[in-house]
């Protein structure tokens, strides 16, 4: 029965869809309040059932129903609870019903939280919403159904790919997919606008704290992500320009140029049509993303969905929404006013500077990442663009972006003083100079660009506090009035200030990592010793241990400084009888933020084995950096003037308006 | 009948969420509005002021610029009417209404009915201990306990002439690995190996298997099972006096009530080809005379190479269009289609691998 319901509020939730993407729109067309007003319940009730069907899929895994397919062919019943779980979203059909999941969710909440929109400009964003809604449940039903059954069922289920049981995947997509999908919002805000034909400042504002959401959880999976990648595939990378990574890097760059663009028009009712332009770009992006890793037409790490016949469905609701939404704006934004007029030299213009660059390292992205599809797909030749490429176009662009970085919040809006800016950042300057000449002393004859970014990254981060001080008075006043000037800050500017922090601090890390990390590869025997990055690592000896559905062949390794011991770590061998396959367990030791890594080859025989041993240092501050970015976008997400707006008397009390 | 009357609460409650918002005639429906916005930027610039955030000429811009858009959204929203009230229910949420009541229940029944399966109650494990019988349970709980136990040689030579009969030649030939490399090398483990990688192999006995085979009889030089497979690859390789030979001898050491005799005579008619009783049953069972047979599977393996031809991506295609070549004795026709597989996978290393064990299996390369 379970099942059964499963599927049964999923077409429902369908049908719902559809009354809810056509009646609200209708009411607005028609000024009708009370047909605009049953987008809320709809959007909530759609939700539910959504959600209901997934409850039902993930009890089918937790019961081992194997008379449902999807949980037959990935799921097991030996296997461990979490995994079953992680299970429902780690194949195709689970992951689209989580996808439609997300998407339903986010509708829910601007219908239970978007009480200061306009009652049309809400009634659009869900019909819009539900309309994104309707399409993939219907690719789902057509395509992918999770409830597809059989009869009889069978004994036992098909095992999960080995490779992907692990903690990193049932974290890591979920967290990737409230920001692909929450995009969505941000589009739907775009589409409702264009159909009202009527967009201002306020506009800017309502679709921030959405933007800032899926923004926040884009970077925290991307950023799980890559923690995953360096962690599980053994050979201490961190990021690959792999194709599926890209994927999801792409709708980051453009919704971090558009939340940057929304702060313009709020404040200046300017880079209107670029703003919705942003919006729309960022969720084809997302959906490109999706059609990537679903079509098959990527190979990678994460060829764990592929199935071509599916990407031409997909292609198909590509083309409708991205399309669509091109054609509509190509209609509509003309037709809208243009706002504020500024200076080049101003804080607009230091934002406008920001788009361009994000949008032209997005499109080398873009670039690197679909021309050897374009290319195969056309000659039948088949190319690879690897890190060199993305190295050589990405790199620079971002290097310069970083800085402009610091003189953004500086400038003053309409018109800024270009030489007073840059003189108060003489003192970041200063440092960071001091630091690149510093850490070439220290490294003498290494790669110079190591210095030179690692000067560049110091000088970020001065420059995120040189706007902190400017802004408090720091410098000009007395440390009292300072801190309370601090305390009076809207949280959004220490939002900026912490995001711009974060941004030097992950480059350390990529720098530290990158140039400064040393590499070894030995064969060693027990008793064998080698050195890295001032470490010693002795090899012990070789050691089984048994798993609930595995076997470890454990490798014992000391780890000594200068004759101290500091510890151990045991890099390992993992079978997986059931599937006859093996993989390789890198072990890591953290000191500081610096990192060991060491990974094992093939034991040879003669009681050798191929080792390879890394020291990264600093290599934890790239996560850091941006955890940091996220509470960065958390701070600014908690800033009250983000839910300014609702019709509540707001305004009688301001003084007893908590700030939280 | 509960699972209906579920389903019926479910779509009552979808109703509902359509209706209800429609009989709230009459109170107020809550809007937001910018005005709220800009009213706060106002306040804001207020704020800054005081705290001495920002200049006072910057503030005085700033203030006229948020009010000349506060008046804009004031304008904007005294032109069109607030949304009307009607105090009874007008013909269009009427129509709504109806169309909530009967769409929703049509649609989703219809389509639930299209795609579901109502009569099939749902099977989690715990409710189907009875049917633990089944052949596949019965490989699911020695695959566990292998899992466990992986080096238990014993349970590997349960599992794998399963795996043989149910079609899963790679995991028989892992199963029979493991057997012989966990319990150590008999005639029978080895021969056991080599039968498994000759049906991995579509019926081709590929070099290793021929490896086995030969290991087999070098412990136990009667073993009729890799006596009867040598005898096979030298019919594969066309030396079809040898193969004929080695089967006469096999026959004439039999026991007269071998079981295996008949299939030793069927296979030699074969080979000597003579109308054999086997083909015959063969050739009556595909309802095609031998040569018709033998043309339909040529234009299948002509319709293989075509598709791989335009597509070459499939390594599985082109394994069995290789193996296929060597079952049709075409060597070279094998040997050419190698090269297509090569460069149409060059950029695959993993899949070139294959190709090359393959080959090798073959003896292709010299």
């Amino acid at each position: 029965m379970i099942p059964e319901i499963g599927h049964f509020a999923l077409v429902l939730a369908l049908a719902l869809g559809i009354m809810q993407g056509s009646v609200p729109f209708y009411g607005a067309l028609r000024n009708d309040s009370l047909l605009m007003a049953t987008a809320v319940p709809t959007a909530v009730a759609q939700f539910v059932f959504i959600a209901i069907s997934f409850a039902a899929l993930t009890m089918c895994y937790v019961g081992s129903d194997f008379s449902v397919v999807n949980v037959f062919e990935n799921s097991h019943s030996l296997k461990p609870l979490i995994y079953k779980i992680s299970g429902v979203w780690g194949n195709h059909e689970g992951s689209m019903l989580l996808w439609v999941l997300i998407l339903a969710l986010f509708g829910a909440l601007v219908a239970l939280f978007g009480g200061n929109l306009p009652i049309t400009l809400r009634a659009n964003v869900l019909a819009v919403q539900s309309w994104i809604a309707v399409a993939f449940m219907v690719f789902i039903l057509a395509t992918s159904n999770p409830f597809m059954r059989l009869a009889p069922a069978p004994g036992e289920g098909r095992d999960l790919n080995p490779l992907l049981q692990d903690p990193g995947l049932a974290i890591h997509p979920p967290l990737l997919y409230v920001g692909y999908v929450g995009l969505s919002i941000s589009f739907s805000f775009a589409i409702a606008a264009l159909i009202e034909g009527r967009i201002d400042a306020a506009w800017a504002r309502w679709v921030r704290p959405w933007t800032l959401l899926a923004w926040i959880f884009l970077t925290l999976g991307i950023s799980m992500g890559s923690y995953w990648a360096y962690y599980t595939l053994g050979w201490g990378g961190w990021w690959f320009w792999d194709p599926v990574e890209n994927a999801s890097f792409m709708p980051w760059l453009i919704t971090t140029a558009l939340l940057h663009s929304a702060v313009v028009m709020e404040k200046r009712n300017a880079l209107k049509i670029w703003t919705i332009l942003l919006a729309i770009m960022a969720f084809s992006l997302s959906l490109v993303g999706t059609f990537l890793v679903r079509s098959g037409v990527l190979t990678s790490v994460h060829a764990f969905a592929t199935d071509p016949s599916r990407g031409v469905f997909i292609l198909a609701l590509l083309v409708l929404f991205i399309g669509g939404a091109f054609v509509l704006f190509a209609w509509r934004a003309p037709l809208l006013k243009q706002g504020g007029l500024f200076a080049p030299v101003s804080r607009e213009g230091a934002l406008v500077l920001n788009n361009l660059f994000l949008v032209t390292a997005c499109m080398s992205v873009f670039v690197g990442t679909l021309y050897p599809l374009a290319l195969e797909a056309l000659t039948g030749e088949k190319i690879s663009v690897g890190a060199p490429f993305f190295n050589a176009t990405f790199g620079p662009l971002f290097l310069v972006l970083l800085l402009a970085v610091p003189f953004g919040p500086l400038l003053a809006w309409k018109r800024g003083d270009l030489p007073g800016v840059a003189q108060r950042l003489m003192a970041a300057a200063g440092v960071a100079l001091a630091v690149m000449v510093g850490c070439y002393a220290v490294v003498q004859g290494g790669p110079v660009l190591a210095p030179l970014v690692v000067g560049i990254a110091v000088y970020v981060i001065i420059g995120a506090f040189t706007d902190l001080a400017e802004r408090t008075g720091l410098f000009r006043m007395s440390p009292k009035a300072a801190l309370a000037r601090a305390a009076g800050l809207p949280r959004s500017a220490w939002g900026t200030m912490i995001a711009h922090l974060a941004l030097g601090i992950t480059l350390i890390g990529i720098v530290g990592e990158t140039q400064f990390g040393t590499e070894r590869i030995a064969e060693m025997k027990p008793g064998q010793s080698i050195e890295i990055g001032g470490y010693d690592i002795r090899f012990d000896g070789m050691a089984t241990r048994p798993g609930p559905n595995y076997s470890d062949q454990i490798a014992r390794f000391t780890v000594q400084r200068g004759g101290a011991v500091i510890g151990e770590i045991e890099p390992s061998k993992r079978t997986f009888p059931a599937r006859s396959t093996t993989r390789t367990e890198a072990a890591l030791m953290s000191r500081g933020f610096s990192q060991i890594y060491v990974s094992l080859g093939d034991p040879s025989p003669g009681g050798t084995i191929a080792v390879r041993a890394y020291h990264k240092p600093l290599v934890l501050l790239i996560w850091l950096g941006t955890i940091v970015m996220v509470l960065g976008g958390l701070l600014s997400l908690s800033d009250r003037r983000l839910r300014v707006g609702a019709p509540k008397p707001a305004r009688s009390k301001p003084v007893m308006q908590p700030a939280e | 009948m509960t699972l209906w009357f579920v389903f019926a609460l479910m779509t009552a409650a979808a109703i509902f969420a359509v209706l209800w918002p429609l009989s709230r005639r009459g109170s107020a429906v809550r809007s937001g509005s910018d005005l709220a916005v800009y009213r706060d930027q106002l306040d804001e610039i207020r704020r800054d002021r005081a705290a001495g955030l920002i200049g006072e000429n910057e503030a005085t811009a700033a203030q006229v610029e948020v009010s000349r858009r506060l008046i804009a959204a004031a304008d904007a929203e005294a032109a069109v009417p607030r949304a009307a009230q009607p105090a009874t229910m007008t013909w269009r949420h009427r129509t709504v209404a109806v169309a909530a009541l009967v769409l929703l229940p049509v649609v989703a029944v219809g389509l639930y009915l299209a795609v579901g399966s109502p009569m099939l109650p749902g099977q989690p494990l715990a409710s189907r201990a009875p049917d633990r019988q089944s052949i596949a349970h019965m490989v699911a709980q020695v695959e566990a306990h292998l899992a466990k136990n992986p080096n238990e040689g014993r349970g590997w030579e349960v599992v794998a002439p399963i795996y043989l009969r149910m079609g899963r030649f790679e995991d028989a030939v892992r199963a029979r690995r493991n057997a012989l490399e966990l319990s150590g090398a008999t005639a029978e483990r080895h021969a056991g190996l080599g039968e498994a990688l000759v049906a991995a192999a579509n019926g081709v006995v590929t070099a290793e298997a021929l490896g086995s085979f030969k290991a087999a009889l070098a412990l136990d030089p009667a073993h009729v099972q890799a006596r009867f497979f040598l005898g096979l690859a030298a019919e594969q390789e066309g030396r079809l006096n040898e193969a004929v030979a080695m089967w006469r001898a096999l026959l004439d050491g039999a026991p007269a009530d071998a079981p295996w005799a008949d299939f030793i005579r069927g296979e030699l008619m074969r080979v000597a080809g003579g109308k054999g009783p086997s083909e015959d049953q063969v050739a009556a069972a595909a309802n095609l005379p031998p040569e018709q047979r033998i043309a339909m599977i040529k234009g299948m393996v002509a319709q293989l190479a075509e598709r791989l031809g335009k597509d070459g991506s499939d390594i599985e295609g082109w394994l069995r269009l290789v193996r296929s070549y060597m079952v049709l004795g075409e060597r070279e026709r094998a040997r050419a289609a190698v090269g297509e597989a090569r460069r149409a996978l060059a950029a695959e290393p993993d899949k070139l691998r294959r190709i090359d064990e393959l080959v090798k299996g073959f003896g292709l390369d010299g």
